[in-house]
């Protein structure tokens, strides 16, 4: 006489124990989901206020199906950050892109200011680089100041670079759109370059045709 | 004392594998290295007496206070600490802070050879875990080097070398860069003249390829180095460089280039052979040395490093447990292979 | 320290803390160990963040150790493990953002962390809620003290700081080994020497004495 299993005991174990967790998650998730998105938020605002210096206020914008640039609503996908003066104008556009590094993935921001055709600002926000060497891509106020003034003239039709980006040997930057490299990191710094060049080519256009929807982001200013 | 216990073992002792004692190899294979160590001196000056100097005697204090603290028998005696220290020096760029040296020489007779049980055990060739360490730890000062031939390079050393303990190394302005890393970061290639005679940027020792392979040769004539490594890694590189070469002239360097460049004389002829961590049987050999070849290629000309040649050597070091049970043959009369016996 | 004559509770305690510390002698949870330990501050995180889904999962377990069934005891502890690791997850990201990036997918990996599951099973299922608390809190502390003791030393040899304030000199090199995955090895390699060593010092003074 085989002692049947009484199953009950179980499932009530499992059942029981799987809901009361679920219902926990669940409610740490809303008590904390508000603190997390306000900590996010911050730490975008003060990325794209690096590299638009000036800026006061930001707005995020993804591509519609149609390929305009349209408001933001918390997706998940490419996206670039108006950001506004205190007066409401358009500054310029924080782009986000990653490249391949020495390591890993380097994630960047760069900040486009339409109106002189430069990039002004580069932060990177997660790199992977060897400390003391690629991670001078961060630290190397030479390299860094590459991304200050850097020429990105479309351009008549708006759809290409005059001058494609280029990462030249360090110390021999002899134009505007133009990377001086870092000596000891060159592959860091080829990467950031790289990325640059291919997020820019990229995404450049994409900000001139949709000037006006860009601009107009300031207007009536964020919640 | 060590001379008259050397004489004694040469005589009485029946060494079975080699015909040689441990001693009496590792003291030829100092000699084989001393041309390539004075022509590194020639070259660089003072400063590499000095790295090398401290290398060698950096490692023969690790050893004498492991093995007292270790309990064992003193081995200082048996030239093969002189000799780790020797390639280890050989293998350091000139101006190399001395500390820095000195700690390297400790993580590679300590990490390298005592964790794994001293002499005999080492998985890993103990001076390429020394360089390795040195390379992780501090990647700026590994890769930065002195031009050759400086001038008053023997009566000056480099404001690096005299560095105090942990503290940070001031380079002097002039700096050279090694071929590989010329050839990898800028698409310079260097004269294979020059390659060969040593006349370059680099490693103290691993300039010089003629004296090298002058070395080499007086040991492999001597029994005292398993020529099938060697062989099988310089034409592995060879072979497989000068077929990347035929196929893209433009992107890849010449194989003379690949064969003359960096460490990798050094390295086939004295690291990569290396009696402890290296196969014992023939075939297993020959398969090593081409893992090797492999590796350096690699890592050479796709990988993100100049030079490959440790790395290459430290994995193959890993792996070669493992090609001579591979490769092991069935013994006469079992029906299995026999099991996984020691491989030291 | 310990001797047979303390109140078990001490023991129970002290225990994890010292004798059968998780990683310095039971060597166990080695992942998070090697790969979070590269700074101070991760090391503690990633510590406490281990001893509050132990002590919470071994009071859960411990409270339903009769409402269980032996046949679904596994499925049921990992459950009530992987609650806890979520919520310790959304708390860091709440709390800090960097952090929570440090630490990366080592928080969500605290589930497989063979030390939470083996004391629910080896312990908290077979003694009561004191005593699990008890022994959980122990070997949390054992673990997180284990964790500093790897990221202090990692931090100051790999960047000259400690908790991000520069402890050694100026003109301090950093041996950027150490905060390299590779350090993790090399430093749990010293540690756990130093600890043979020191205990079995004590040891061999412990039976001199005895001998007397």
């Amino acid at each position: 006489m085989t002692a049947s299993i009484d199953a009950w005991p179980m499932y009530r174990a499992l059942v029981g124990i799987g809901v009361g967790c679920g219902l926990l998650i669940a409610l740490v998730y809303v008590g904390t989901l508000p603190h997390i998105e306000r900590q996010r938020a911050a730490a975008l605002e003060q990325a794209v206020f690096a590299v638009l210096p000036g800026s006061a206020s930001r707005r995020t914008f993804v591509f519609d199906a149609a390929g305009t640039l349209v408001a933001d609503t918390g997706s998940d996908g490419s996206r670039v950050h108006a950001g506004y003066d205190a007066a409401g104008r358009l500054l310029g556009v924080a782009i986000e892109a990653e490249g391949m590094g020495y390591a890993d993935t380097i994630e960047i921001l760069y900040g486009y200011v339409p109106a002189d055709e430069r990039i002004v600002g580069l932060r990177v926000l997660a790199s992977k680089e060897t400390p003391g060497l690629g991670d001078k891509i961060e630290t190397d106020e030479r390299y860094r100041a590459n991304f200050e003034a850097l020429d990105v003239r479309l351009d008549a039709a708006g759809e290409a670079l005059v001058n494609p980006i280029a990462v030249v040997k360090p110390g021999t930057k002899s134009n505007a759109w133009e990377i001086d490299g870092i000596t000891g990191a060159t592959i860091s710094a080829q990467a950031v370059g790289n990325t640059v060049a291919a997020s820019a080519a990229r995404w450049l256009p994409a900000v001139r045709r949709n000037r006006e929807a860009l601009a107009a982001g300031g207007q009536h200013d964020e919640s | 004392m060590s001379d008259s216990g050397r004489v004694l073992e040469i005589d009485s002792s029946p060494h079975i594998r080699a015909g040689h004692s441990v001693d009496t190899i590792m003291r030829h294979v100092a000699y084989a290295l001393l041309p390539a160590t004075a022509f590194a001196v020639y070259v660089f000056g003072l400063v590499a007496a000095v790295t090398i100097g401290v290398a060698v005697a950096s490692c023969l204090l690790a050893e004498y206070f492991l093995t007292r603290a270790a309990g064992r028998p003193a081995t200082l005696g048996d030239w093969s600490v002189v000799v780790t220290g020797l390639i280890y020096g050989l293998t350091l760029p000139p101006g190399l802070p001395a500390w820095m040296v000195a700690l390297g020489g400790f993580a590679g007779v300590g990490i390298g050879k005592y964790l794994f049980g001293g002499l005999g055990y080492n998985a890993f060739n103990p001076a390429l875990v020394g360089r390795a360490f040195l390379q992780a730890a501090f990647p700026v000062s590994m890769t930065t080097w002195l031009v050759p031939l400086g001038d008053g390079r023997f009566w000056t050393l480099p404001s690096s070398t005299l560095t105090l303990p942990f503290a940070t190394p001031v380079y002097d302005a002039v700096s050279g860069a090694t071929p590989l890393a010329a050839m990898k970061f800028a698409g310079e290639t260097t004269a294979t003249a020059d390659l060969v005679m040593g006349l370059t940027s680099g490693s103290t020792g691993e300039t010089s390829a003629v004296l090298l392979l002058a070395g080499g040769l007086y040991l492999a004539a001597r029994k005292m180095l398993n020529w099938r490594i060697p062989l099988a890694i310089l034409a592995t590189v060879y072979l497989l460089s000068a077929l990347v070469h035929t196929v893209a002239p433009n992107d890849y360097p010449p194989p003379g280039f690949m064969l003359f460049s960096g460490g990798l004389m050094l390295g086939a002829l004295f690291m990569a052979t290396d009696m402890v961590a290296s196969p014992m049987t023939a075939r297993g050999c020959v398969l090593y040395g081409v893992l090797i070849g492999l590796l350096v290629v690699v890592i050479r000309l796709w990988g993100g490093m100049p030079e490959g040649v440790m790395y290459a050597i430290l994995f193959a070091n890993a792996v070669s447990p493992h090609i001579d049970s591979l490769v092991r043959p069935r013994v006469y009369g079992t029906a299995n292979r026999p099991g996984s016996g020691g491989s030291s | 320290m310990t001797n047979p004559e303390t109140p078990s509770s001490t023991n129970e305690f002290m225990k994890g803390l010292w004798r059968e510390n998780p990683v310095f002698v039971q060597v166990l949870g080695m992942c998070p160990v090697l790969a979070v330990s590269n700074t101070a501050m991760n090391a503690l995180a990633m510590g406490l963040a281990t001893a509050f889904v132990l002590l919470m999962s071994n009071l859960l377990v411990s409270l339903l150790r009769d409402f269980i069934p032996r046949q679904v005891r596994i499925a049921s502890y990992i459950l009530i493990i992987a609650t806890f690791v979520t919520l310790t997850d959304y708390a860091i990201e709440a709390i800090s953002l960097d952090l929570h990036k440090a630490l990366g997918a080592f928080i969500s990996l605290i589930v497989a962390n063979c030390l939470i599951l083996g004391r629910a099973e080896a312990f908290a299922s077979k003694n009561g809620v004191g005593n699990a608390a008890l022994d959980a809190l122990g070997m949390g502390a054992g673990f997180t003290l284990a964790l500093f003791c790897l990221g202090a030393v990692r931090e100051l040899l790999g960047a000259g700081s400690l908790f991000g304030f520069a402890v050694l000199p100026g003109g301090f090199e950093p041996w950027i080994v150490m905060i390299l995955p590779s350090g993790g090895f090399f430093t749990l390699a010293f540690w756990l020497i130093a600890i043979r060593i020191f205990e079995r010092r004590r040891e061999r003074r412990q039976t001199a004495e005895a001998l007397q």
